[in-house]
């Protein structure tokens, strides 16, 4: 019961950060300003949405607090496509200017890209998830070291449109994708709703799962393909920001200490919808736009992590 | 009854479990002995599921273990490893609540919670349901999860090693729930032990397994006899029998 009074309080901090967001300073300008706020709104709640959940359930998978579903590479990737479309077309071309062409091209490879990952790991059978974290580590270091090497070599001008695209914002969010995302996000959280009950078994750890009756191999599969599907759509809308899962995650395991991932889903989700509309509303409005909210993200998320590292290590 | 037939493990080249075969028999504790690295557990794990054997096939109560659905197998047979480490923090009655996870998904009936509750009477842990698995020692701990898996309430209960780390009274305690287990309630106890006094005084059918192959199988007084043993442990081993229990005295032979 006490937990749900949580989420109550959560939602009305959530809603309350959304009305400011949305209404401050807002002079009336209810035509022009008003729906650019409001899908602003909507791509940070599909971002806090997606990430808090993928960070969850990638954490229970590996059983690690401190793990990200970076790890597997996405991020790198993204960059190292935005850097080569620029490199060798040029900041001029319809794939660069034009949103909704980029968008799904990022997407699509993304997610192409961790279905190959997963099907050559699993089709040996018996591989643990380690070994596939260990060729995300791989594969994404490789990924950011030729990302690095055309970065170098391109245009100063250029390198700036690719600086761009290195940091999320949410300052240029094109209405028809956040619609978009959101009905693609929409029909998979649908479908993975009644596979998160398996969760709270899954954090038993893998041979308490197989003996409850979880068929372990294809709820894991399963469960990494929605982490891939959401990571690559939120990465694609507003840029890499999979650093900031960490922080919401793991305040949700603190704050509601349970095992029930419906609790500490909906937690992390509300509580990533806080941080980012409120935190971006902090960037325009007391910053005045001349920091970028995933800076804060990365600073705070630094320093937690870092906290993060100590306190385990004391309790291990 | 549990058969397994001309089951086979292997890693790389090496075979870990080759072409066994044995029958468990219901209503029964029966007892895995044999050296390190003999494939007793790794046997265990194949029966269980939570490993893929090479080769053969295992029959529980005539069905063919790959084909049945994960929930209903698990209705049918639990396992439980020597090593429980888990990262979220579970009081007691939350980890017993668990065994019903077959029956009710996570949403637990009333049926389902006064099993739990039976559960933890019949392990004496209903004073302290609410303490979390951390904070318990090691025997209170296996009690926890073997009111777990009674919860589960399956014919077929495999143990790997539950006495593991356990003092004399918590053993003895253990094997004696075991017992009832299969006396009161007729469950299968599948069991691997490394104290053969242990397997001598409590189980009523031994398996003794060597280099992934099964040297004997046969009732108790069968195998706890000095020639058979050490056959299987090479080295002697002579056996003293006080207050009808057959007891090995190994330490300085």
């Amino acid at each position: 019961m006490r937990n749900s009074m949580k989420i109550a309080s959560l939602v009305l901090i959530a809603a309350g950060c959304c009305a400011l967001y949305l209404f401050h300073d807002l002079n009336g300008s209810f035509d022009y300003a008003l729906p650019r706020r409001a899908i602003k709104v909507m791509a940070m709640v599909i971002t806090g949405f997606t990430i808090a959940y993928a960070t969850v359930v990638f954490q229970t998978i590996t059983h690690n607090r401190i793990l990200t579903p970076s790890i597997m590479g996405l991020d790198s990737l993204y960059l190292l496509l935005q850097t080569l479309i620029i490199f060798f077309l040029g900041s001029g071309h319809m794939i660069v200017v034009n949103k909704q062409v980029n968008f799904l091209l990022s997407a699509v490879v993304m997610v192409l890209f961790a279905l190959l990952l997963y099907r050559f790991l699993f089709k040996k059978g018996g591989q643990s998830i380690y070994f596939l974290l260990l060729v995300g580590i791989i594969v994404g270091t490789f990924f950011s070291s030729i990302s690095t090497f055309f970065q170098v070599l391109i245009d100063p001008n250029e390198f700036q449109i690719v600086q761009d695209r290195m940091f999320a914002s949410f300052n240029n969010i094109n209405a028809d994708l956040v619609w978009l995302a959101l009905v693609i996000i929409g029909l998979v959280a649908i479908y993975a709703w009644r596979y998160l009950k398996y969760l709270d078994v899954l954090s038993l750890g893998r041979e308490m799962a197989i003996n409850l009756g979880v068929p372990y191999d294809s709820i894991v599969k399963k469960m990494l393909v929605i982490v891939a599907i959401f990571i690559s759509i939120s990465t694609a809308l507003v840029g890499p920001i999979t650093f900031f899962g960490l922080i919401v995650a793991n305040l949700s395991y603190q704050f509601f200490k349970t095992h029930k991932h419906r609790v500490l889903i909906s937690g992390s989700v509300i509580m990533s919808i806080i941080a980012l509309v409120g935190g971006q509303w902090v960037v325009e409005r007391v910053f005045t736009f001349s920091t970028t909210l995933s800076v804060i993200i990365n600073f705070i998320g630094g320093v937690y992590f870092i906290y993060l590292l100590l306190k385990e290590r004391k309790t291990g | 009854m549990i058969q397994v037939r001309s089951l086979s493990k292997f890693y790389g080249k090496k075979p870990v479990v080759e072409e066994v075969s044995v029958d468990i028999q219901p209503g029964k504790i029966t007892s895995f002995i044999g050296p390190n690295g003999a494939g007793k557990s790794t046997l265990l794990s194949m029966v269980s599921r939570l490993l893929d054997a090479d080769t053969g096939e295992v029959l529980v109560d005539n069905a063919d273990v790959r084909r049945m659905k994960s929930q209903e197998f698990a209705k049918r047979v639990s396992i439980l490893k020597q090593s429980n480490h888990m990262n979220v923090r579970l009081t007691i009655r939350e980890l017993v609540s668990f065994g019903r996870f077959p029956y009710s998904k996570g949403r637990l009936t009333e049926e389902d919670e006064r099993i739990v509750e039976q559960s933890l009477e019949y392990m004496h842990l209903t004073e302290m349901e609410d303490s979390f698995l951390d904070e318990l020692s090691g025997g209170q701990r296996q009690r926890a999860f073997i009111a777990m898996v009674i919860a589960q309430d399956t014919d077929y209960i495999l143990l790997d090693e539950p006495l593991n780390n356990l003092d004399m009274k918590h053993s003895v305690q253990i094997m004696k729930i075991l017992r009832r287990l299969v006396d009161e309630l007729g469950k299968t106890v599948v069991i691997v032990l490394h104290d053969i006094n242990f397997a001598s005084v409590y189980s009523d059918r031994i398996v003794a397994m060597k280099d992934g192959k099964v040297v004997k199988d046969g009732p108790t007084e069968e195998i706890i006899q000095s020639e058979a043993l050490s056959e299987i442990y090479d080295m002697d081993i002579p056996i003293r029998e006080m207050d009808n229990c057959r007891i090995c005295v190994y330490f300085n032979s």
